[in-house]
């Protein structure tokens, strides 16, 4: 997958796109001429970009092929689908494969000497971290957080997360809360030591880095939910197969960005370190790792991020902890009960970003001189305020255990579910139908069906699929060169070959029209943000909570508003791609010049005409970058759509675990992450010459 | 220059480097020395050492969430043991059963490639039982509607209702709504089979099918949906079977072929083999474990309709019913 793709399910409250260190963008897989075209200075950018559409030398050719080639599909019709002599049927081997693990693994050796010391090894340590803090009670595991955080981060953070930890206890959630973190610490640690591993290979072997990429790329864009069943089939319901599937999708955003870290390391730095004389491994242990901290900063925050994305996911195979709270919730149909674990796992994502990412940024900087630190930050700094924050951190948790209470005490709780069950049914009563004027969320659900999403599949599925393949591959032309076409194509071919053509039709169609939604809403928001500063800071928490919140709980609102169908689940994926929308383009409408608005201001343009002539077209990078993950993030959340009455792909990987069938799960996301390379081709932003 | 500070560092951490690789191998080989049996893994979670845990498998629904929760009440209060739940599909939740990771299955809807897999074939699971209630699958209208067009009741007369059951989803024809994938279901070949102007629409879990259906009851809308007995949702919505074919022993052996109703399927307990050999107490109580329709719909309803986690929904009924739930302690 391109290095666009990077942030498929970035959670991470940051914007995941436009960090200039390349947590998303271009450079991440270590190709520096890829840069996103947001790193180029925009003036130069605008002239590239005219120069190249002015021209139009491609799209001419394109446009008589389509002159020739659409009424030939017109004249033959019947022939639409992907012919079935062309497609593979892989159920027999793929239900072969299942049957051999179910009758080996209680007696094959490989499962006895291999995958059965991997999973006691994770039983162990997820253990070993949860009787830790246990014992370290509600206080101790408190203040460790915020004296962890003062240390990393400042008061202001501190404080943040002893709060957060404090709402845990208080919305009644406080051991969920802490098997989460068990099995966090467990899954981000072992994310880290390999992605890593694979960061230092792909870094320092251009062959190793090859070979690499492709496997990063599907370990990404795979749904989850098809590889639960093979994790569920050789190590079992419960922990272990729920950490090591939360590893899969947790490791790459390290290992890409470990990757680029020793990749990018500062030349002169290194020749330096060579003329001192300095072997491969001190260079490598001296100069190349140092140099990319950094990175491997944001490695790890990515990892922590994309972990806890996942605790809801997991609790599908028995992760236990707030995600299975999440999940039996749903089965119950209350939401406020969902909402209640909903909101730690959101907390925990906020406070384990923010602090993450102002301890990367304190990396950079250098250290303030003693005399000009506050009195905290005297007192725990250096090497012996380690050890000080532990030492006060067990203090308080002995305080704890002597007060005899280490767990959260029961009536300092605070049942949020039931107002927050009353608020749903209201809204959800009032504005479901007969809303005067603008017609309730179930009118509007079946106008964009019926006049969007019908269309739009109705078009696609009777396209003939060679057209279709063409239209593709022009479009990859027309956005990058014929390498993105031929991916983009081969990919589509490859969704034939699956044989789950019309599926993945239908999906592409829900998927189109979600972004465009998307896309509306998420412009028509930044605009209005990009010109106030209180806008954006007003927008934040609620971007930060729509990324981060697990989607099922809120699918009964969802379907509660729009009932059951394809409407429901566009909606839910527009929910969850909003966010990045809005931030991408916030930042692109913000980075712009602003020589070349106070000019045109001076020449007496409206605001509006500013908007139109200046900002957006020297933005555009930025709104294409956008549109592309956009397309990502919608896809990535397919499955939630199946969840909700969207059919197609995402039914399917569902239906394939729930129903232990392996081969209908595995395909259908395999032909998902090929209906990612097509539309992540497609929408690349066009890159420099 | 800023090579150098991290140079005399460099040593120091390779050597701590070093020890931790040391010691993470000692501890791989350490466990290496045996074969590791995944089907004697417990929980991490699991209490500490010396109280005697029962792990339950509790299915989306809320009925097999009754059982569940009472089960564990009774367990923990009158036998003392400590209870873990998890939920999983049916599918998988074989899996696990069969794998030692769940204990106990206490409501099984007829899994016959399951059973002959692992109660057959591989020995480790062990029937346990009847539940005591009967679970019966079926095509289901609101009873408002039944009542206004009594003829609606039988599967002939569905055609002319098609109309009136369409939805943006149904592709012109009537709605189907089907729920969750993990659920029995042969709804798209009776259709097709039985000639129905309809499109079966899957709402894909069973919450969005829950949501839909009383939606629709607000609206006082008809809908036809896949649905099934002993449910909670009856006391809220109530609705009326429709008549399908009548069920004649094996004519749903063949998936593509099957055009009569389900049957009526007494549900079933399953045990973990060596649970239920070695399970003392708690294995006998499960394999007592009876009761009616009434009894699980009564604890159902407090945690769907009352919201009361499903603990105090489970004491509620054990503090109303003691002479039901002595049979099975004893």
């Amino acid at each position: 997958m391109s290095p666009t793709t990077t942030p498929v399910r970035d959670q991470g409250p940051p914007g995941p796109a436009l960090t200039p260190d390349g947590s998303t963008g271009s450079g991440v897989n270590g190709r520096p001429d890829r840069r996103p075209p947001a790193a180029a200075p925009p003036r130069a950018r605008l002239r590239a970009l005219l120069v190249r559409h002015r021209a139009g030398r491609r799209v001419l050719p394109l446009a008589v092929v389509a002159v020739v080639l659409v009424p030939v599909a017109v004249l033959l019709p019947g022939a639409a689908a992907w012919p079935a002599s062309l497609a593979v049927d892989l159920s027999g081997p793929l239900g072969r494969a299942g049957d051999w693990i179910i009758d080996n693994r209680d007696h094959h050796p490989l499962f006895l000497y291999f995958f059965g010391h991997v999973s006691n090894a994770v039983v162990v340590s997820v253990r070993a971290v949860y009787v830790v803090l246990l014992a370290a009670g509600w206080a101790g595991v408190t203040a460790l957080a915020g004296l962890v955080a003062l240390r990393l981060a400042g008061v202001r953070l501190a404080l943040t997360c002893v709060a957060a930890f404090a709402a845990c206890g208080l919305l009644g959630m406080w051991v969920p809360t802490m098997q989460t973190l068990a099995l966090m610490v467990v899954a981000v640690a072992a994310s880290v030591v390999l992605g890593a591993l694979l960061g230092l290979a792909a870094g320092m072997s251009d062959r190793a880095d090859r070979a690499l990429r492709p496997v990063l790329d599907t370990m990404q864009v795979l749904p989850a939910f098809a590889y639960l069943l093979p994790m569920v089939l050789v190590f079992g319901i419960g922990v272990p197969a729920a950490v090591l599937a939360t590893v899969v999708y947790a490791a790459p955003p390290m290992a890409r960005l470990t990757a680029l870290g020793l990749r990018e390391a500062d030349a002169g730095v290194l020749e330096a370190a060579a003329s001192l004389g300095a072997t491969g491994r001190q260079r490598l242990l001296t100069a190349r790792i140092p140099l990319a901290r950094r990175q491997l900063m944001l490695g790890v925050n990515q990892a922590v991020m994309m972990a806890l994305s996942m605790a809801v996911i997991a609790s599908v195979i028995g992760a236990g902890g707030l995600g299975d709270r999440v999940y039996q919730a749903l089965a119950s149909v209350d939401v406020g009960a969902a909402l209640a674990a909903g909101i730690p796992i959101v907390l925990l994502a906020v406070v384990l970003d923010r602090t993450a990412d102002a301890a990367g940024d304190r990396l950079g900087a250098a250290p303030l001189p003693p005399s000009q630190r506050r009195l905290l930050g005297r007192v725990f700094a250096g090497g012996y305020g380690w050890l000080l924050t532990v030492l006060a951190a067990v203090a308080v948790a002995a305080g704890g255990r002597m007060a005899d209470s280490s767990l959260w005490p029961g009536s300092w709780t605070l049942p949020i579910a039931e107002p927050v069950n009353r608020a749903v049914a209201w809204m959800t009563d009032h504005l479901y139908t007969g809303v005067p004027v603008v017609g309730g969320t179930a009118d509007w659900a079946a106008r964009f069906t019926g006049w969007v999403l019908d269309p739009l599949r109705s078009g696609l599925q009777a396209t003939p699929w060679w057209l279709l393949l063409a239209l593709v591959g022009a479009l990859g032309l027309l956005a990058g060169t014929w390498r993105t076409a031929l991916t983009a194509v081969l990919a589509l071919a490859a969704i034939g070959v699956l044989g789950v053509w019309v599926p993945s039709l239908d999906t592409l169609s829900q998927v189109l029209a979600a972004v465009a939604v998307t896309l509306v809403l998420g412009f028509a928001v930044a605009v209005g943000a990009a010109r106030s500063a209180r806008a954006q800071r007003l927008l934040r928490p609620v971007l930060d909570v729509c990324q981060t919140m697990p989607q099922f709980v809120y699918l009964i609102p969802v379907v509660a508003l729009f009932g059951v169908g394809r409407a429901p689940a566009a909606a839910a994926a527009v929910v969850y791609a909003l966010p990045v929308v809005v931030r991408i383009t916030t930042e692109g409408l913000r980075a712009v010049d602003p020589a070349a608005l106070e000019s045109t201001r001076s020449l007496g343009a409206t605001g509006t005409q500013q908007l139109r002539h200046v900002q957006l077209p020297l933005a555009r990078p930025a709104l294409l970058l956008a549109v592309n993950q956009a397309v990502v993030l919608v896809l990535a959340v397919v499955i939630i759509g199946g969840l909700v009455g969207g059919g197609a792909l995402g039914y399917d990987v569902v239906l394939g675990l729930a129903q232990g069938d392996l081969a209908t799960g595995l395909v259908a996301g395999a032909a998902i992450v090929c209906l990612g390379l097509v539309l992540d081709r497609v929408t690349q932003p066009a890159k420099e010459a | 220059m800023r090579i150098f500070p991290h140079r005399s560092r460099g040593p120091v951490r390779g050597r701590r480097a070093v020890a931790a690789l040391a010691a993470a191998s000692s501890l791989v080989a350490l466990t290496a020395c045996g074969a590791a049996d995944m089907t004697r893994q417990s929980s991490p979670y699991a209490a500490a050492r010396g109280a005697k845990t029962v792990t339950l498998s509790v299915q989306s629904w809320v009925g097999a969430q009754a059982n569940t929760a009472v089960a564990a009440y009774l367990l923990e209060h009158e036998l003392g043991y400590r209870v873990d739940t998890v939920q999983v599909d049916e599918v998988p939740a074989w899996d696990a059963l069969s794998q030692g990771r769940v204990d106990a299955i206490l409501e099984d809807w007829g899994h016959p490639e399951q059973e002959k897999r692992y109660v057959e074939g591989k020995k480790t699971i062990t029937r346990g039982g009847d539940l005591g209630v009967t679970g019966h699958i079926g095509w289901f209208v609101p009873t408002y509607f039944a009542q206004e067009h009594p003829d609606v009741t039988d599967w002939k007369n569905l055609g002319k209702y098609a109309d009136r059951l369409r939805t943006a989803e149904s592709r012109g024809k009537g709605q189907l709504m089907d729920g969750s994938p993990s659920y029995v279901t042969n709804d798209k070949a009776l259709v097709k089979n039985l000639g129905l102007d309809f499109e079966v629409v899957f709402a894909g879990s069973e919450a969005a099918q829950i949501t839909q259906i009383r939606q629709f009851a607000k609206e006082h809308k008809p809908f036809l949906t896949y649905w099934y007995e002993p449910q909670w949702l009856f006391e809220r919505v109530p609705m009326t079977e429709v008549k399908l074919p009548e069920h004649r022993e094996g004519c749903d052996a063949d998936p593509e072929k099957v055009n009569c109703a389900y049957p009526r399927t007494p549900l079933q307990k399953y045990l973990n083999t060596r649970f239920a050999e070695n399970g003392g107490k708690a294995a006998s109580f499960l394999k007592k474990f009876h009761w009616t329709v009434e009894d699980q719909n009564e604890v159902a309803l407090m945690i769907a309709e009352d919201k009361l986690p499903p603990e105090q929904a489970a004491r509620k009924w054990v503090e109303r019913h003691e002479p039901v739930w002595k049979q099975w302690t004893r």
